[in-house]
């Protein structure tokens, strides 16, 4: 396709690519995120290409794959159009049957989704509970794309907000209305981002610099991959936008090298914006110049952090800058640069096109628009959804996220990454903010939601996240390199049956000092998955010090496994499942565990059939002394007589 | 890796020093690790300190100086992976192949790695050998993956 | 170049435009112990010993002297309660590394840290970085530097700059505030076995 030049020509090319569409003809869209191409995805596209072949119907029946959905849970998924009937977790083989069913206008009734509780089948995606909830302005129209393909994202409207913007709006124009909008950033401390913009444009000097933070880096949260992935398009344009607010003519994507698919769509969408003429020199006509240039992230979550990912820009250790200077006035090469989070930048056409009024309609006081979270851990539909600000926990964890899988209770939900905190059930009411969530203890972070059942244990968890800190941290200063260090072992002291009367004052104090002192935001809020565990669950804590007992029943060197000889039923499950063939038993003979050998993997507990239900975890207690062998003969009482 | 190959990478990123991690990053997915002659080159063609491209070089996780295994297994770690079990998949592969994570095995069998979050969260917990993703796995299952690789 | 008025410790101080709070303190008398700040390096901000309280607009908040730049009107507190609570703590995160250095027992007094407020690791260095960025910024030889990070962070010499320009420099040595231990070792080391690669990245294993 030929370059672009005006808003005029922009639309024609819209009118014609549209006109070229029949909106009656079936497509096929198939999930090809990341999580779907695990379970299968590409295998599934294979086999319906070739289907659509056999079947001689390949002119008739489109195929579009597409990114995420966001119901990874259920994948792969495929949505068809016009008719918006989905099927989940599709297997290569049930292709035929889709197509069949496309021809005869009908439905596979076996692949539809169909309620957990009452059983009832659904057939259109936006009926699902799981979508019926959400407002997807950002995350929907990966549904809709081709992430390959830039005629995908000009025909639902896409750059219709930069021309706009450089048709009818000055760069003033711009920034105010980000400004008015509210949008507060979405990869961190919830900076406003307008007031950031402003900063830039207004520091002295002509070369500036805006970059995309792609580096995501939280332990559970792959929100900017799937946008990165399956719509490339709408963050460059919010890009490009943000480049002619503040005036900058270069601009960078920082995206770790972990994510090649998001890499690899991200820079075929700069050479086709560059072919379009919606990037590079005079863009759409209007003497606008601007490019944009990917930087692969090595592997190191710290370059996440603003002065670490500007150093790492220019080819140096990622290690934080000891600066009090804000990035957007001194940044990168010490030139005013604005720095962004993916979903940030992806949120600024929306607003442009629709206003700044209607971004503000939605949300809460302090907190404008939607968010996306990585809803994951202990839930029944893992997947990513987006919401308006202020839905509160309990809507997202139980409405959305379909609430706890296995019959188990509800313990925690973690918020805003490794250095974000933990709420307890009865914060679920909180309605998710900025503000809301800080003062809760916890934070917005980039949004990762991990939600955890009463088979968690908190002190672990701090552990978890303290040890992930300290191995990222970058080593610089020293509250962080030994203050979380000396946290860890601290932590894993407690979680190994070692912990001392006054660790959790040294905690505390140590806490502070990083707090306090360290150089960067890593460092500094580093504690918080230990403060905010302390704050909710300190009862967890002193179990683990003082009586030696892990109340989740986690803590390896505090639990043990015991099968209860009253209900061993000598089936022979566990002993052939247990991998450091740790049980002694036999035919007809009640089994016991070596706790000598055993490795406590668990895996009995979870092999021993729920009906005999005989192995148990123990902590804080003795275990029973096995029974003498003698009596480990099970004498059945015979069925009849 | 030859010197005229790692000179190609290098001009095809323009030979600035702000292109040194871009440069280390092709080297090691061309060549698996970084030996240390090409490190010399790029220090020389690139005008930056050895000493930089070596603390580079150790700093960011991506990059090795030893060569690596043939299969790399990577294990997430990430939250979601975490509390579904990944410490006992972990576990559970060290005893099979009997290395830490970081290091890789005397045959050059297996490199093992640990990673933050591979994007598969619904499958948790996930274990990723040369690119495929096993999911959902259980101490035994893992062992018995491992297995199906030479 | 103008002058600025601020105020450390209720005194009024004159600094020159574009001095640290460091700088300008030490032109008063008032001392702010530091430990990786040398006045011919760029300020590097990572021992976080010169930890102070300044006050500006309106808002209160600990920064580094030694980074932090001098303004008209700043108001600077350079002892509280939370500033010793906090160097104390630092210092006893250091000592379980050096716990016998001389530049540190000083300071171990006049905070009241204990040496064995940790479990002992001496590794001696506490990565101040002060002969790395000597070598860099004022030799321009780059003949140490850093390998790895966070806690496995360590200095490392480059074998063949090493044995051709160090033996008549040294000057680095004495910068050590462990008492020039870390650097000398390493050094000698480095010389004696001098490894294909650097350390910390993903050795073979011994197997048992
Ligand atoms: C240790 C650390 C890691 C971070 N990682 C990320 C990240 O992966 N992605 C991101 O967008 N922001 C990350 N941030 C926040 C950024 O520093 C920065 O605030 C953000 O990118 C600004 O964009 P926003 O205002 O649009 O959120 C991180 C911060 C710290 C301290
Ligand atoms: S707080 Fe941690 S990550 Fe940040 S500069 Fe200090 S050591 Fe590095
Ligand atoms: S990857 Fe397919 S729904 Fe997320
Ligand atoms: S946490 Fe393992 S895939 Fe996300």
């Amino acid at each position: 396709m030929a370059r672009i030049n005006s808003p005029a020509e922009l639309e024609a090319v819209r009118d014609a690519i549209l006109a070229a569409r029949d909106p009656d003809k079936p497509c096929i869209t198939l999930c090809c995120g990341s999580a779907c191409q695990a379970s299968g995805s590409l295998e599934v596209a294979d086999r319906l290409e070739a289907e659509l072949r056999e079947q001689g119907v390949d002119g008739e029946i489109e195929i579009r794959k597409t990114g995420c959905h966001g119901y990874c849970e259920r994948g792969p998924i495929v949505v068809n159009e016009p008719s918006g009937v989905s099927y989940f977790q599709l297997q290569p083989d049930d292709v035929s049957e889709i197509v069949a069913a496309i021809k005869d206008k009908g439905v596979v009734e076996r692949l539809l989704y169909s309620d957990p509780v009452t059983e009832e089948k659904i057939e259109q995606e936006a009926q699902i509970p799981f979508y019926k909830n959400q407002k997807r302005l950002v995350f929907g129209d990966n549904v809709k794309i081709d992430p390959k393909r830039i005629e995908d994202y000009l025909a639902i409207g896409g750059y219709a907000a930069l021309a706009k913007a450089l048709s009818q709006m000055t760069p003033e124009d711009v920034l105010e209305e980000v400004k008015k909008a509210n949008l507060r950033g979405r990869g961190g401390g919830g900076f406003p981002a307008g007031i950031k913009w402003e900063g830039t444009r207004n520091a002295p000097g002509d070369t500036k610099y805006v970059i995309v933070n792609a580096d995501e880096g939280d332990p559970g949260a792959y929100m900017d991959r799937s946008l990165l992935e399956g719509n490339p398009h709408a963050i460059l344009e919010g890009l490009v936008l943000g480049a002619y607010a503040v005036g900058a003519q270069e601009g960078y994507i920082y995206v770790r090298q972990e994510y090649p698919l998001a890499v690899e769509n991200v820079v075929l969408a700069i050479q086709q914006a560059e072919a379009h003429g919606l990037l590079g020199e005079n863009i759409l006509g209007s003497g606008f110049d601007f490019k944009v240039v990917v930087h692969q992230g090595a592997g190191a979550f710290v370059c996440g952090e603003s002065t670490a990912l500007m150093t790492a820009l220019e080819g140096r250790v990622g290690e934080p800058r000891p600066k009090y200077i804000r990035s957007n006035i001194k940044g990168l090469w010490e030139k005013p640069s604005v720095l962004n989070n993916v979903e940030t930048w992806a949120n600024v056409p929306l607003i442009i096109k629709n206003g700044a009024d209607w971004f503000t309609s939605l949300g809460t006081e302090g907190s404008k628009g939607t968010k996306v979270f990585s809803l994951v851990g202990k839930i029944t539909n893992t997947g990513l959804v987006e919401v308006p600000m202020g839905t509160t926990l309990r809507e997202i964890i139980f409405d959305i996220g379909g609430g706890i899988p296995g019959g188990k209770k509800f313990k925690a939900v973690q918020t805003g990454g490794p250095s974000g905190g933990c709420l307890p059930e009865d914060m679920l009411d909180l309605p998710v903010g900025f503000d809301e969530l800080t003062k809760a203890g916890s934070m917005m972070g980039s949004g990762g939601m991990i939600v955890m059942d009463e088979d968690t244990c908190m002190v672990d968890v701090a552990r978890y996240f303290i040890g992930f800190l300290t191995d990222e941290s970058c080593g610089k200063c020293v509250p962080c390199r030994e203050g979380l260090r000396q946290m860890l072992k601290i932590l894993t002291r407690i979680t190994t049956g070692e912990g001392r009367d006054g660790d959790i004052q040294l905690l505390e104090e140590l806490s502070e000092v990083a707090k306090e002192a360290a150089l960067c935001a890593l460092g500094q809020s580093g504690p918080n998955p230990f403060l905010s565990t302390v704050r909710y669950f300190r009862d967890e804590y002193e179990a683990h010090i003082r009586e030696n007992r892990c109340p989740a029943l986690v803590c390896k060197e505090l639990i043990a496994f015991h099968i209860d000889p009253e209900k061993c039923q000598a089936c022979g499950s566990c002993r052939r499942k247990c991998p450091a063939e740790a049980i002694d038993g036999g035919k007809n003979r009640i089994h016991v565990v070596d706790q000598d050998k055993c490795t406590k993997c668990g895996t009995c507990f979870e092999v021993c059939p729920s009906r005999f239900a005989a192995v148990r975890k123990i902590s804080g207690e003795p275990v029973p002394p096995p029974i003498p062998e003698e009596d480990r003969v099970i004498v059945r009482k015979s069925k009849k007589k | 890796m030859e010197n005229e190959r790692v000179d190609q990478i290098i001009d095809k990123h323009g030979a600035e020093p702000s292109g040194l991690i871009q440069i280390l990053l092709e080297i090691q997915s061309e060549n698996n690790w970084l030996p240390k002659s090409a490190l010399e080159r790029v220090g020389e063609r690139l005008g930056v300190p050895l000493t930089r491209i070596q603390h580079i070089a150790t700093f960011y996780k991506a990059f090795s100086l030893v060569p690596k295994g043939r299969n790399k297994v990577h294990i997430c770690m990430g939250t979601a992976c975490h509390v579904r079990g990944a410490q006992r998949v972990l576990d559970t592969v060290q005893d099979v192949i009997g290395i830490k994570p970081g290091e890789t095995d005397l045959d050059l069998k297996f490199s093992l790695e640990t990673v933050n979050c591979l994007g598969c969260c619904a499958l948790g917990p996930v274990m990723e050998i040369n690119g495929k993703t096993h999911g959902k796995l259980t101490p035994a299952e893992t062992a018995n993956v491992l297995k199906s690789y030479e | 170049m103008s002058e600025i008025v601020l105020e450390i410790d209720g005194k009024k101080v004159t600094a020159r435009e574009g001095a640290t709070v460091l700088e300008a303190a030490a032109s008063a008398g008032v001392r702010i112990p530091t430990l990786c700040h040398h006045e011919k390096l760029e300020p590097y901000g990572s021992c976080r010993l010169c930890t102070v309280e300044v006050e500006a607009g309106g808002r209160t908040r600990l920064v580094v002297a030694c980074v932090y730049p001098a303004a008209d009107g700043l108001r600077v507190r350079t002892r509280s309660d939370k500033i010793d609570r906090i160097r104390k703590l630092i210092l006893e995160l250091y000592l379980a590394h050096a716990p016998d250095a001389a530049g540190l027992r000083d300071l171990a007094e006049e905070y009241g840290a204990d040496r064995d407020r940790f479990d002992k690791e001496a590794s001696f260095c506490i990565q101040c970085g002060l002969c790395v960025r000597y070598c860099a910024e004022v030799k321009k030889k780059h003949a140490v530097g850093f390998v790895d990070r966070g806690w496995r962070k360590e200095i490392c010499f480059v074998p063949e700059i090493a044995a051709e320009t160090c033996w008549d420099c040294r000057e680095c040595f004495p910068l050590c505030p462990t008492e020039a231990l870390q650097a000398a070792y390493v050094f000698v080391e480095a010389l004696k076995f001098p490894r294909e690669d650097p350390p910390g990245d993903g050795a073979v294993p011994e197997r048992s």
